[in-house]
Parts: structure tokens; C-alpha cells; sequence
């Protein structure tokens, strides 16, 4: 047996963003024992980075905004691959766990009568995202650590990165297994329950605005222990990340410049979105520039501006400038604020864009336009739940948060992420809790798979001679880059297939230097096996998808076809093979789907 | 109409990416290796180029050179607080540090934070934060004044505390701070400058009804220790006038508040 410390919890919750934190208050609320860990220091996971705010039909600027409406608009959104069910609770419940985080402390920008602000964002049809300049997500995730820290009942344990899955002889999950970041010291978990909630995979893409946390772990650790992914072919470029200077490329920003008047035009200046603006969206758009403008104003007397379709139209719309020759000098467009704001509302309703231009980049942009270009920045496929509880198809296995799938469909609105990680981490914890305290027993270590797991992650340490794990990290990066990005075809998809089998070679192969204490060489190897797997699962269904849809589109399949409306792809992890199986897609009932099919006006 | 256009500029971005770390100029970096028991610099070349950070050529160190260089980051854009950092003897954070403002030439050293116990490289035991913050007491709201059952505050309102939640944890005004910089034990007794603007944010709330906070601020988490040398201040990366607008205020409410508790609950009060 290898030298492990053991410890017991009802619920053990993985992922400490802002899914596994909400899920985490709800379960220890709920009476049950709780154990939060993440990989890095509590508090600085994704969550912290969101710029642009929550996504909640409160209606305090529009007060004809409700659920209806922004159902309407994710659906729509997601080209109606979402979990009809997932969206309308998404709807309905997010208003109230907006409010929720103000009796914890949480301090909103607010309108001119005392109420909390909203803001436009791509796809929203009203001024809908409670926010903080743009610095949101740090307020939201330290309102949820405050709150959780101070409600005292929580163990928290970070630095601390779980490696897999334990599972009793019925299949269940009863722990997991993994290894402390400062020793190196392995660690395990015996529980009735385990929430995942680790974020996604925008880590296995070179151009990103993801961080190192995102290696799909969650996801790996699920699949191998036999759990389904579904959707994993809809990746998320966000349309505006830096593109110079070269380090910062692929950073984040935030939808907010648009929402708040910023335009997006090539190197003639034109404002090309007018010429981008597909069927599915024409009638609720502006044609012309006057009108554009004038939406800015008053909703009401106008569509709304092209520059603020969904995601997934803005990112093609931006490559197919660059690609016509008529993009930025770094291989962008131009995003500008500067004539359209006054610097003093510029600094105050985006200063974090304000400081990361000028420190980063040499750029005032409250003088001159930001250039950027599209960047890998969100994972819409995930871990299959159930619409309500947040199980997954194995039992004690719950997941919420960006690591689940279905919520968002084929293509994810800015600013649903934040609200989705509370409606759905407040109802994974509370249902981790149900199913934990009504399960007999306590849970103990099958002590087998702790040792195959400790041995599988201390390989790379016994081999004389291998390659360093960041030489396969970045090829992975480049490669899936290049063969599996916006646009995508059947002969580089399957090249991609090819390279992971030599990739996953390469990576079983690598060796690290140095002891198990703090060695992001020895966590690097770890994380690779992860990627590989789940990249591999993303490039499978992406093959499988003959049509182009959301953050999916095939060159060789341009439109989308109403068949593949109808499936999921779930991802499986079978006799050492990660495989597709096309699952039916629930289809929603008749008054939700007049709703979303019904036009404004 | 249906976009479909293959390979634009994301293509050549990789290209660039690997030249860049090939590219002309190369700095000499000493960086602190070691742990608990010890340590040393240790010099690296590596080649860099215009735009960079310090965060990238540790980075570079790690993917070319020592794979087990310890070092904390995550969102590489200044919003996360992980990546602090003494950089030729400045605490700053490396992700926000660019090479440009050295003299090109000049070795450039990077070692941990010094108020923290080193774990490993540039990783310090920061646990010392954590601790603090479980004993500041959580917001205890007062019941929403508005007829939807939901709370009001005006943006003038919340603006000062909206300065103090700028706040990104990267503990560097608590590395400068003298008083548990230079003395370990004090940190029995200190919260430091990060815990104060919390408690100073608190007691400006709106909507919190905890009473004292000032006062224990001043006898249980050692705010009489600070005499204002504004250090925490100068280095914060978020300017956030720690002492000006949240130190001081609240030394002054809690001295006010001993002698007479009346303007207190006046101000609370008055706020709703
Ligand atoms: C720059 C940026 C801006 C964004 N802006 C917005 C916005 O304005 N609005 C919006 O709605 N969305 C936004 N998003 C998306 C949104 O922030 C994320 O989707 C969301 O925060 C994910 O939250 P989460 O709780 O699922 O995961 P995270 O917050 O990423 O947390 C994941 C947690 O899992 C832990 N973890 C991972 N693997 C392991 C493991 N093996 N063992 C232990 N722990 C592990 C990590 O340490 C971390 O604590 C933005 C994203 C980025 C990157
Ligand atoms: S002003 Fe006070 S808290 Fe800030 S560094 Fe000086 S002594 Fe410390
Ligand atoms: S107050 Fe400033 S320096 Fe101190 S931890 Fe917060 S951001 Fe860092
Ligand atoms: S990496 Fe987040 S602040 Fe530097």
C-alpha cells in the first residue's frame, strides 16, 4: 500500500470557481459534511477573470425583460442543441441568486433608483448582465468565498490536485485520489458524493483565454470512470481577444466594449458586421448604422447592433475579414471605443481594459482602437446531467458549472456562464447532500485503485531518458490549432486523429525532472493525459458532426442541417478507446417552443 | 448566408510564437531556487522579445530549461493576484511586469515574497491570509428595504467599497508591510493592510448591521500598529488608497467610537 492520508466527507466538491463554491455552500447548508479543493490558491480560478457580469432576467433597466425572454434568447443562441430543461431553469432561477449574493456582501453597480445595473451583451435582447465595471467575476467569486469561509463549515483544501475517481464494487463513486501541489504528498477521499466542478479545456489550444487549470480534468476523470460527455465538438472562440504584442495574444476582451457602444471595423473602416448578419437573426437586427446607434440609446426604437450577435457569428465574421486581406497589421480587426465614449467613461465602465491596454500593450483606448482576434475561450459540451439534480450517468457522481454539458447548446451567450455556475452549483450541492444522506454507511478506500492511480502518476519520474512534458503540450496546442479551430474539415480532422495517436504516445513517454515537491514539469505530465483524452473526444465528435452549427462549423458541411438538430454526441470511454454515439436529443414542449420560436414585436 | 472561410490569420499566429522564443535579445535571469531549508540564485539566459513579461521568461525557463521551476500564475492579465513576485527587489506581479522597463543587459533577479515562508522556488506559504480572513466576521445584512423584497443602494453609496473589492489577494501590500515583514510574531496579532481595507469595506456597508467593526479592527486585529508608512499603498497594483481612504478613516471612527458611540449607529442609520 502506498503512503497516503485518508480523509471522510459526505460531499467532496472539486473545483472552487464559482460553481464548486456555490455547490459547496449549498451542500454544507444542507447538513452535509463538505470537502472544497482546487488546484490553485481559493479564489483565483476563472471565476476571478470574467470581465463582462451575470446574465439575469431581473428587468430592473427593461422591465418588459423576464425568463421567457431569456430562454428564448439561449436557445436561439445555442441553435437549439441546449437541454431545453437546463435553460429554463437557467431563466427562471438566475434573478434570485443574483439577489442571494447581495445579502452576502456583494456590492453591484447600480442604476439611478438603488437597484442593481444591467448591461448589454451579445445575444441578450435586453440590458440583462449585473455587473462590476468589468471586474464581475473577482466580485463574484469573493462574495461566494467570503460567504463560505465565513459560514465556517467548509474544509477547504487548495493546492491540491485530484487525479481520479474511486469507485465501490456497484460502480458508484465512493472517493477520490489525488496529490498536494507544495510535497507532492498524495492524498484520497472517501465520500458518498462528489460534485465536479473543475472548468473546462481551453488549455489544449494554443491562441487562448484560458490558464493552465484548464486541462479538461474533470472531464477525464469522469469519462474514465464511466460517465458520458455530450456536445464536445462545440468549443467557444470568443470574437475579441489581444492579438499584440505576441505574449499577451489570446487574452480576453471582454464582450462589455461592445455592449457598452464599442464597434468592430477592418483596416478601411468599415463596419463589415452589417455584412455578417445571418437568416436566424435578420429581423431582430439593425441595417444600417444610424439604426445601430440609435439602439445604443433606447431599445425600444430600434434592432439591436450587429457588433453584438452571438459569439459564434462574430468570430467567422472576424476570420473572414482577416482572410479577405482586410484585417489589422498582428492579423486582427479593429475594435473601437475611443469614438465613441468619453475617456472618463471609458476608465469608469471598463478600467480593467483600460489598464490592461495601456500596461500590456502600449495602447490608450480612449484614444486609439484595440486590435484583436478571435481566442479559444469556453468549453459548451461537458459532462452529461440530468436537467434538475445535476447527476451524471453514474451514481454519487454529480457535475455543474463549465465542466457540464448541455446549458448552453452549440454556442454559449456571454455572461450565461456566471449564472449558470449558481443556478446549477446551488442545485448539484443541495442534490450531492439528498443522495449523500440517504446513502447508508460510510464510504471507504478501495485501496487497488489507489495504488494503480499512484503508480500511473509517478512514471515519469522512473524513465532515464523521454522529452520534456512542454514540448508535447505545445505541439498538442499548435496542432489542435491549426487542425481543429473555428473552421474545421474532414481531411485535418481526421489528420488530428493521426497525431493524437503519436501525441499520446510521446506524452506516455515523457520524463520530469526534479522531486514531487511544487513541479509544474511533473503536474504538466499529469494534466497532458487529461487533454489528450478529452481533445481527442472534442475531434471525435467534431468528425462525426456533417453540418455546421454554434461553435461548430465544418468548411466541407456549411449549413445546418435539421437532422443533426436532433442528437447529442456522447462521449464515452470504452476498453481503452474514447468513442461517439449519436443520443437523442430531449425535445421541449409545445408552449416553451412557441416561445423561442415566436418573433419580438 | 453561411460564413465559411478556412485558415485566416490563426495560422501564422503559431508561427510567430515559435520565433519569438528564438528571438534577438537575451536576458540574464537570476532567479531564487530552493525550499525551506535553503537556497540560492540561479543565472539562466534566455531570449525574449519586445512585448514580453517577466511571467514569460519564467515561463521559457520551465518549458526550456528547468520543467521543475516552481512559480504561481493563472490569469496572466493582472486580475487574479497569483503571480507576486520580488523583481530586482520590487514586489510586483510578473505578469504585469515588462521587460521593456529594464535596462537592456542587466541581469535581472526574481525571488519570493519575503514575508511569507518560501515553499518551493518562487512559492510562498500564503496561508497566513487565509487564516485572517476565516475570522473577519461575514456581512450581516439588514432586511431589503424595497417593496420587491429587494435591497437599494445608491451608486454613491457603494463606490468606496467598490474600491476596497478591487482588491485581486496578491498579498504584496502584506509583503511590504514592516510590521510583519521584519517581525514574524506580530502575525499573531496583525491582520495587515489586505484584511483592514476589508474590515474598513465592511463597516462602510451599506447594508451591514454588525456592530464595531472599527473597534475590533483596533483591539483584535492590531490596526494600532500601523503608523501609516503607506507602504502597502505604493506597491498595491490595483491603487487602491489602502491608508488614505481605508486605514485612516477607520483609526479615526475607532478612536471617535470609544470615547462616544452615538455617531456610529447615527451613520448607519442615516445611510438608509
Ligand atoms: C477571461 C474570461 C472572462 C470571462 N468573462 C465572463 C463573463 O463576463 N460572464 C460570464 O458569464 N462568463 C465569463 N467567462 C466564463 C466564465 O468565467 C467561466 O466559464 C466560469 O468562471 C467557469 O466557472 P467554474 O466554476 O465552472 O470553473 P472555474 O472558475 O474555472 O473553477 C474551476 C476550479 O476547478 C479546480 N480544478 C480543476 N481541475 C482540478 C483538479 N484536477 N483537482 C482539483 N481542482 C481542480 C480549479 O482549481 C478551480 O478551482 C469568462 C472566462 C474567462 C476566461
Ligand atoms: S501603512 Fe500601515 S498597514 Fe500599510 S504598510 Fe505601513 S504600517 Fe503596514
Ligand atoms: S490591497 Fe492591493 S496590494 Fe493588497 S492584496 Fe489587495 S490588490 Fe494586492
Ligand atoms: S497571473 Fe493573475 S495576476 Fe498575474
Amino acid at each position: 500500500m502506498i503512503d497516503h492520508e485518508t480523509h471522510t466527507y459526505d460531499v467532496v466538491v472539486i473545483g472552487a470557481g464559482g460553481a464548486g463554491m456555490r455547490a459547496a455552500i449549498e451542500a454544507s447548508g444542507n447538513g452535509a459534511k463538505t470537502a472544497l479543493v482546487c488546484k490553485s490558491l481559493l479564489g483565483k480560478a476563472h471565476t476571478v477573470m470574467a470581465e463582462g457580469g451575470i446574465a439575469a432576467a431581473m428587468g430592473n433597466v427593461y422591465p418588459q425583460d423576464n425568463w421567457k425572454v431569456h430562454f428564448r434568447d439561449t436557445m436561439r443562441g445555442g441553435k437549439f442543441l441546449n437541454n431545453w430543461r437546463m435553460a429554463q431553469l437557467h431563466a427562471q432561477e438566475a434573478p434570485e441568486r443574483v439577489w442571494e449574493l447581495e445579502d452576502w456582501g456583494a456590492l453591484f453597480d447600480r442604476t439611478a433608483d438603488g437597484k442593481i445595473s444591467q448591461r448589454d451583451f451579445g445575444g441578450h435582447r435586453y440590458a440583462r448582465l449585473a455587473h462590476v465595471g468589468d471586474r464581475s467575476g473577482l466580485e463574484m467569486i469573493r462574495t461566494l468565498q467570503q460567504h463560505a469561509v465565513g459560514e465556517g463549515q467548509i474544509d477547504v483544501f487548495m493546492e491540491c490536485t485530484l487525479v481520479e475517481l474511486l469507485l465501490d464494487d456497484s460502480g458508484a463513486v465512493c472517493g477520490a485520489f489525488g496529490y498536494w501541489r507544495p510535497t507532492g504528498d498524495f492524498i484520497s477521499f472517501a465520500c458518498k458524493a462528489v460534485v465536479m466542478a473543475t472548468g473546462g479545456i481551453g488549455r489544449a489550444w494554443k491562441v487562448t483565454s484560458n490558464s493552465w487549470e484548464y486541462s479538461g480534468d474533470g472531464h477525464a476523470m469522469a469519462l474514465r470512470a464511466g460517465a458520458e460527455l455530450i456536445d464536445m465538438e462545440f468549443i467557444q472562440f470568443h470574437p475579441t481577444g489581444m492579438v499584440w504584442p505576441p505574449s499577451i495574444r489570446g487574452a480576453l476582451v471582454t464582450e462589455s466594449v461592445r455592449g457598452d457602444g464599442g464597434i468592430l471595423t477592418n483596416k478601411f473602416g468599415d463596419r463589415f458586421m452589417f455584412n455578417y448578419v445571418p437568416d436566424l437573426f435578420r429581423k431582430e437586427t439593425a441595417e444600417t448604422e444610424e439604426e445601430a446607434d440609435l439602439w445604443y440609446k433606447d431599445h425600444s426604437a430600434a434592432r439591436r447592433t450587429p457588433d453584438l450577435l452571438p459569439r459564434d457569428e462574430v468570430a467567422r465574421a472576424i476570420n473572414a475579414e482577416v482572410k479577405a486581406g482586410r484585417g489589422s497589421p498582428h492579423g486582427g480587426v479593429y475594435l473601437d471605443v475611443s469614438s465613441r465614449l468619453s475617456a472618463d467613461v471609458i476608465k469608469r465602465r471598463l478600467p480593467s481594459m483600460y489598464h490592461q491596454f495601456l500596461e500590456l500593450a502600449d495602447v490608450d483606448i480612449t484614444k486609439e482602437p484595440m486590435e484583436i482576434a478571435p481566442t479559444c475561450h469556453y468549453t459548451m459540451g461537458g459532462i452529461r446531467v440530468d436537467a434538475e439534480t445535476e447527476a451524471t450517468t453514474i451514481p454519487g457522481l454529480f457535475a455543474c458549472g463549465e465542466s457540464a454539458g448541455g446549458m448552453h447548446g452549440a454556442n454559449r451567450l456571454g455572461g450565461n456562464s456566471l449564472s449558470d455556475l449558481l443556478v446549477f452549483g446551488k442545485r448539484a450541492g443541495e442534490h450531492a447532500a439528498q443522495y449523500a444522506a440517504g446513502k447508508a454507511g460510510a464510504p471507504t478506500i478501495p485501496e487497488t485503485q489507489v495504488t494503480d492511480a499512484t503508480r500511473e502518476v509517478l512514471a515519469p519520474f522512473e524513465r532515464v531518458d523521454g522529452e520534456n512534458p512542454y514540448t508535447v503540450l505545445n505541439d498538442m496546442q499548435e496542432m489542435l490549432h491549426n487542425l481543429v479551430g473555428i473552421i474545421r474539415i474532414e481531411a485535418e480532422l481526421k489528420e488530428a486523429l493521426e497525431r493524437f495517436v503519436e501525441l499520446k504516445e510521446r506524452a506516455g513517454k515523457v520524463r520530469v525532472i526534479g522531486t514531487r515537491a511544487y513541479n509544474p514539469g511533473w503536474n504538466t505530465a499529469i494534466d497532458l493525459r487529461n487533454m489528450l483524452m478529452v481533445a481527442e473526444g472534442c475531434t471525435k465528435a467534431a468528425l462525426a458532426r456533417r453540418e455546421s452549427r454554434g461553435g461548430h462549423t465544418r468548411e466541407d458541411f456549411p449549413v445546418t442541417d435539421p437532422e443533426f438538430a436532433k442528437i447529442n454526441h456522447a462521449v464515452r470511454y470504452e476498453n481503452g478507446e474514447v468513442t461517439i454515439t449519436p443520443t437523442p436529443l430531449p425535445q421541449m414542449p409545445d408552449d416553451l417552443r412557441q416561445i423561442v420560436e415566436e418573433n419580438p414585436e | 448566408m453561411t460564413l465559411i472561410q478556412k485558415g485566416s490569420g490563426l495560422g501564422q499566429w503559431s508561427a510567430e510564437r515559435k520565433a519569438e522564443a528564438t528571438g534577438q535579445k537575451v536576458a540574464t535571469m537570476r532567479v531564487w531556487r530552493g525550499d525551506a531549508t535553503g537556497g540560492r540564485f540561479e543565472e539562466f539566459q534566455v531570449p525574449y522579445e519586445d512585448g514580453e513579461v517577466v511571467l514569460d521568461i519564467l515561463h521559457r525557463i520551465q518549458a526550456t530549461q528547468a520543467s521543475d521551476l516552481a512559480v504561481r500564475w493563472n490569469c496572466k492579465a493582472g486580475k487574479c493576484g497569483s503571480c507576486s513576485a520580488e523583481v530586482n527587489g520590487k514586489p510586483r506581479l510578473t505578469c504585469m511586469t515588462r521587460m521593456s522597463i529594464f535596462e537592456s543587459g542587466d541581469p535581472i533577479t526574481v525571488n519570493p515574497l519575503r514575508t511569507f515562508p518560501v515553499i518551493k522556488d518562487l512559492v510562498t506559504d500564503v496561508s497566513f491570509n487565509y487564516e485572517v480572513a476565516a475570522k473577519i466576521r461575514p456581512l450581516k445584512p439588514v432586511a431589503p428595504a424595497g417593496d420587491d423584497g429587494h435591497h437599494r443602494m445608491f451608486q454613491e453609496d457603494v463606490n468606496r467599497g467598490q474600491e476596497f473589492r478591487k482588491c485581486i489577494e496578491c498579498f504584496l501590500c502584506q509583503n511590504v508591510c514592516h510590521v510583519i515583514r521584519d517581525h514574524e510574531e506580530n502575525k499573531q496579532h496583525f491582520a495587515g493592510p489586505r484584511f483592514f481595507i476589508r474590515m474598513a469595506e465592511l463597516d462602510m456597508h451599506p447594508l451591514d448591521t454588525e456592530p464595531n467593526r472599527a473597534e475590533r479592527a483596533q483591539d483584535d486585529f492590531g490596526l494600532g500598529y500601523c503608523n501609516i508608512t503607506k507602504c502597502c499603498t505604493d506597491v498595491c497594483p490595483e491603487h487602491i488608497h489602502i491608508t488614505d481612504n481605508g486605514i485612516i478613516p477607520m483609526k479615526e471612527r475607532a478612536m471617535s467610537a470609544k470615547y462616544d458611540p452615538i455617531p456610529w449607529i447615527i451613520r448607519k442609520i442615516r445611510r438608509r
